[in-house]
């Protein structure tokens, strides 16, 4: 709210109020045109057959009745799905082992922290590509590995030939990128746990698993929660990965949501029903948002 | 920035040790070491892979560190396609474009946000952030649309466009409780020698919040460089083509007709080298960052 106190009167001014839109107009052009816009004509186009090689022809939900018969577009979603109920859990659950160990003040923690969290600054794509050729079948470091330590006798086919095997390794990848980030915010609400908890616990004689199942994780819940929203969403946005280690094979078993609306806009140029797809899965995304938020808010109060 | 956390400062969680605690203690730093070796081991091997020469970095099964040095790989990706520079520079352009572009945008509607009256100011921020509740991915089609129209697609002030649009709700949030920060005394002695709000906002606003204006150039460059749908939807011609996306494109076609995989650990490693760096030189600033912005 403005309370501003007396001395500032450059913003009490009659002149402040458009002085002030002045500074904001940029801004609000910038997003009406670049993000409200987009929007609102993805929703115009949804209602659309709708290719770059012939004009736009109105065709009412038809796109939309299309997307809930159509056998790839839930191939696609349930995929989806499936990888965010499997990553989710490890990310959420070795993101806070990870703090848990890493949080207290040391130069060796500290650099276990920064080594655990560099993958996080790195690109998905160029991690993706790393671990292509970490996974690689003939020319790949996993399978050499496997094969010296006698796990495996044959090389493994990694990526593209079967779904879920596919997926492990993904998920691997996936994981070794972006475990730092819950990482790092867990440490931050673990730190930020006034001492004198702590020790009053101590006092009381907890054991340290005793500690953090009635201390620590019930102060920092709310990060817990907002990391998994971040996690979640990230993971029902997937692409990059997909798209690098197994474009989508086989038979688009690996095709993600994302994966599914670029294939139709781009190569396919089905336009219309590609935004149509697109708001389907914004709404998804929104509906997880909403619940999410809702829930931190609850553990908040 | 109050919000600013030091993580080393903040005083331990446990501060007395319990006899049992030695053992534990061995255990730890066990671990700690196991971790950190898991966690660099992938960069280091791929890393060693790029100087691997041509014969030994084309090896099935692969070795696991070279057992000659060579800069082969990286003379090949220099001359790759439209050759390296080419990618670099639009990566970069990009980035730095985007970095601009965001904080020419959100300096002044932070400031506007954090100090005018202005009336809907909070509907006003809740719509600056719509693309927080909107995920940029299923924007592309109509963004890809109207880009083509004006001429965007193919230009890296298209994708530095993209970016921004991307990056702006997070920069606005930072700035805006940046600059609420800022004692008003501060601002009220210069307003009182007669200074303009463009003033205050150069001399006395904008230095006061560098911290955060670090920050927020900080995450719009590690996304710019990194970002890889965007890119690959609005460069469609290979002279324009991003790192991430001639690095895709060298993963399953080149000049030998497999993979050049040798190549691809040269590219990746220039990639990942910007952002390493950035991030140790920067680590206070990234880490403040990813604290405010994700703890709302």
């Amino acid at each position: 709210m403005p309370t501003s106190s007396r001395g500032t009167a450059v913003y009490r001014s009659r002149r402040s109020r458009l002085v002030g839109l002045a500074y904001l107009a940029p801004a609000l052009a910038f997003v009406l045109v670049f993000t409200a816009w987009p929007l609102a004509q993805m929703g115009w186009m949804s209602l659309h057959s709708w290719s770059l090689l012939t004009p736009p022809r109105f065709i009412g939900l038809a796109n939309y009745r299309r997307a809930v018969a159509d056998d790839q577009f839930w191939v696609s979603f349930l995929f989806t799905l499936k990888y965010t109920l499997i990553i989710t859990p490890v990310l959420i659950v070795g993101g806070y082992l990870l703090a848990l160990l890493v949080s207290r003040p040391s130069a060796l923690r500290r650099f276990t922290r920064t080594c655990v969290f560099l993958p996080v600054v790195i690109g998905l794509g160029v991690s993706s590509l790393l671990w292509y050729w970490l996974f690689s079948s003939e020319f790949g470091l996993v399978n050499r590995a496997l094969m010296d330590l006698g796990v495996i006798s044959r090389p493994v086919l990694w990526l593209g030939v079967d779904g879920d095997r596919s997926m492990l390794a993904i998920i691997a990848s996936v994981v070794w990128k972006v475990i730092g980030f819950g990482m790092i915010l867990f440490v931050g609400a673990i730190q930020a746990i006034p001492a004198e908890i702590t020790e009053a616990s101590l006092v009381d004689g907890a054991s340290y698993w005793q500690r953090v199942t009635r201390v620590i994780l019930p102060l920092t819940l709310r990060t817990v929660l907002l990391v998994t929203l971040v996690s979640v969403i990230g993971s029902l946005l997937a692409f990059d990965q997909f798209y690098i280690m197994t474009a989508g094979q086989p038979q688009n078993e690996t095709a993600t949501s994302v994966f599914y609306v670029y294939l139709n806009s781009f190569p396919y140029l089905r336009l219309g029903y590609g935004a149509a797809l697109s708001l389907i899965l914004a709404l998804t995304i929104l509906a997880f948002t909403v619940v999410q938020l809702l829930l931190t808010r609850r553990s908040h109060a | 920035m109050s919000a600013t956390v030091e993580l080393s400062r903040i005083p331990a969680v446990a501060t007395r040790r319990r006899p049992r605690a030695g053992r534990a203690r061995y255990l730890v730093g066990a671990g700690c070491l196991a971790i950190a070796t898991v966690m660099l081991l992938p960069l280091v091997v791929s890393v060693a892979a790029s100087v691997k020469p041509t014969a030994e970095a084309a090896a099935s099964p692969p070795t696991y560190l070279p057992h000659a040095l060579s800069l082969d790989s990286y003379q090949r990706l220099w001359t790759y396609q439209q050759g390296l520079p080419t990618y670099l520079l639009n990566s970069l352009g990009t980035a730095l474009l985007a970095i601009a572009f965001t904080l020419v945008l959100t300096v002044p509607a932070a400031y506007a946000l954090a100090r005018f009256p202005i009336p809907g100011r909070e509907v006003i921020f809740v719509f600056l952030l719509l693309a927080l509740i909107v995920p940029y991915q299923a924007l592309l089609t109509p963004m890809f649309l109207m880009f083509a129209r004006v001429g965007l697609t193919n230009t890296l002030v298209g994708l530095a466009i993209l970016h921004t649009a991307i990056q702006l709700p997070f920069s606005l949030y930072i700035l805006r409780n940046s600059f609420s920060a800022i004692p008003r005394e501060l601002e009220e002695a210069a307003i009182t020698d007669g200074a303009s709000s463009w003033q205050v906002l150069l001399r006395i606003c904008v230095p006061a919040a560098t911290p955060a204006i670090v920050t927020v150039a900080l995450f719009a460059f590690i996304m710019s460089w990194n970002e890889f749908l965007g890119a690959l939807v609005l460069m469609s011609r290979g002279s324009s083509f991003t790192l991430p996306l001639i690095l895709a494109a060298a993963r399953t076609e080149t000049s030998l007709g497999g993979t050049d995989w040798g190549m691809l650990q040269a590219g990746i490693t220039i990639s990942i080298v910007p952002c390493v760096l950035v991030y140790l030189l920067l680590q206070r600033y990234y880490v403040s960052g990813l604290m405010t912005g994700a703890v709302k």
